[in-house]
């Protein structure tokens, strides 16, 4: 880390504490680098994959903690290991492809090769040709692995940390939250498909987005342009008290007929707009706590994600200050049958990059990226709901609650 | 009716170009007519194709999803304001021997900004594959299915105008 990144580049309203963000955070090139090495770089647990996309020795894939290349890779032994994707010789990428299968890890500069531990095994012309050249005596190939992540699994979510001295992952995501995560992932799943978006803007306001119940019926009016009725919606919104992870949550309030529960017990009005295909809004019950929606972040960088029948990873990866992908992994459970794969494909209308319910949020933090380039020293004002609301669990959907438990826990990590 | 693979390019040819003609000229209103009643058209990327992944980012399977579409574009979605340019590649027959025709072309969407910060730039939005299946009725040819397989499987911000 430089000078000019160890000192604040921020200087945080004092007052007001995390019910105001300064716009900086968000164009801030210096903000950025200090993410780099405190937040990611530092005690995080990072989501890097499914283990459902790895089920096979060999299996690898390619992916990144913000800035820094890693390969996810399942080894003979049928355990996971992570490694920074850079070849410990001259730091090519290794991994140069985004998934794949392969018995070894082989850098094409120098065909320097790895095992899927990421332990050296292989170095051409070690000893040199015909007496010439070749490393001196006292090279050890042990002394030149791919750099090691700390992994962990939790049920099928596979973790990254450039920390050693991480607390274990059920820690990491609460006692608050960790049931939730449960609830979703309660047996072996099987990817049904990726979907990838470049959003301008910059990954916080994505972290926010998901934070935030407040918009929902406000920027996203499909449900009420198709006068889809949702006054017995009833809603939440919990956070873990460090502020790593936190849930949304929106339901149908149980005085509702269970004649109308079969399908999703939604009235019309008999005005307006109706859909011509309602099939879209046909679900099935599948937990034991029924949620039309669940939006769980878990910091830095995943949403687990439960819409009607529609199950999916949102990983935010950071391209730069003012850009990140947006990568939603869908999934099922392996025991699904042909009628539950088929609604989780019409579901999938739903969200991602083109979702009846998903596609303005991109767009949403794109706005606010454009209009804060030069926001000089203003800040954003958060002050919806109060922070008991969530701590003391009522139940309530117009708070900006889960926001400021992000801020406060990013400050500390950040120091700013 | 069965038609010779000469008639059926210029079936198709003729089809591709009214379409990308709607879309274009932003008469959305008249896209879900280009279908059967009981279609199917998806937008998936060739990376869950390629993988045999059935997840896509527009699944409908009846016109009325693709009327839907069209309500929640005008109405209830949000986006930067922007234009289409198809630019349709020649298109192959692959099969006309029955009643459907099955034919395969490539596109490329370039995509005008019309919003206030990217007014006026133009960039290549979506590259891909057509892969159709037409049907003939009544002198008036539709597609029975149109999967549109995008090469480029990192969407711009968003996707909500058709393909």
């Amino acid at each position: 880390m430089t000078e000019s990144t160890e000192s604040s580049p921020i200087r945080w309203p004092q007052t007001e504490g995390v019910r105001r963000v300064p716009y900086r955070v968000f164009t801030d090139p210096a903000v950025y680098e200090r993410e780099q090495e405190r937040l990611f770089g530092g005690r995080s647990w990072n989501y890097v994959a499914l283990d459902a996309e790895l089920p096979n020795p060999g299996d690898f894939k390619a992916t990144f903690i913000a800035d820094t290349p890693v390969i996810v890779c399942r080894n003979r032994e049928g355990e996971l290991n992570a490694m920074v994707n850079r070849c410990a010789h001259r730091g090519a990428l290794v991994c140069r492809e985004l998934r794949g299968n392969r018995a070894a890890l082989q850098c094409v500069y120098h065909q320097w090769t790895y095992d899927l531990k990421g332990n050296l095994t292989g170095v051409p012309f070690r000893k040199g040709l015909e007496g010439k050249g070749g490393y001196p005596p006292g090279f050890k190939t042990t002394e030149h692995s791919l750099r090691k992540l700390n992994l962990t699994t939790y049920r099928s979510l596979v973790f990254a940390s450039f920390s050693d001295e991480m607390e274990p992952i059920e820690e990491y995501l609460g006692n608050e939250i960790r049931p939730w995560v449960d609830r979703v992932f309660n047996r072996p799943v099987k990817v049904l498909g990726y979907a990838r978006q470049f959003i301008h803007a910059n990954w916080k306001l994505y972290v926010e987005n998901v934070k935030d119940p407040y918009h929902a019926s406000l920027l996203h009016l499909f449900h009420a342009t198709f006068n889809i009725y949702r006054a017995n919606q009833g809603g939440g919104c919990l956070v873990d008290p460090k502020g790593r992870t936190s849930i949304i949550r929106a339901w149908r309030r149980a005085e509702q007929n269970d004649r109308d529960v079969d399908g999703m017990a939604l009235r019309t009005y008999q005005k307006g707009y109706q859909l011509a295909d309602p099939s879209i809004l046909e679900s099935r019950k599948e937990f034991e706590v029924e949620l039309t929606n669940s939006i769980n972040h878990i910091f830095p960088c995943v949403v687990v994600q439960q819409i009607q029948n529609t199950l999916a990873t949102r990983h935010i990866l950071p391209k730069g200050p003012d850009s990140f992908e947006l990568l939603f992994t869908f999934f099922g459970y392996q025991d699904d049958d042909a009628e539950m794969d088929r609604l989780r494909l019409k579901h999938a209308n739903l969200v991602g990059p083109a979702g009846y319910i998903s596609m303005e949020d991109g767009y949403a933090t794109e706005l606010v990226q454009q209009a804060i380039l030069r926001g000089g020293g203003d800040s954003s004002y958060i002050e919806l709901g109060s922070d008991g609301d969530v701590e003391g669990r009522d139940e309530n959907l117009n708070t900006e609650a889960a926001i400021r438990s992000f801020w406060r826990y990013y400050r500390s990590v950040m120091e700013i | 009716m069965s038609v010779d693979s000469r008639q059926a390019r210029w079936v198709v040819e003729e089809l591709l170009a009214a379409y990308v003609d709607c879309i274009d000229n932003d008469r959305l209103e008249d896209w879900p007519d280009f279908f059967i009643e009981s279609c199917v058209y998806k937008i998936i990327p060739w990376e869950n194709l390629s993988q045999n992944l059935a997840i896509g980012w527009v699944l409908c399977d009846s016109r009325g999803m693709l009327q839907d579409r069209v309500v929640a574009h005008r109405t209830a979605n949000l986006y930067a304001p922007h234009r289409y340019r198809h630019i349709v590649g020649a298109v192959r027959i692959l099969n006309c021997a029955d009643r459907i025709i099955e034919a395969r072309a490539n596109y490329l969407v370039v995509r005008t900004a019309l919003d206030t910060v990217r007014y006026g730039t133009s960039e290549i939005y979506s590259a891909g594959e057509y892969q159709d299946r037409v049907v003939v009725e009544n002198g008036k040819a539709r597609f029975v299915e149109k999967i549109v397989v995008a090469d480029t499987a990192r969407v711009d911000t968003l996707l909500v105008t058709p393909i």
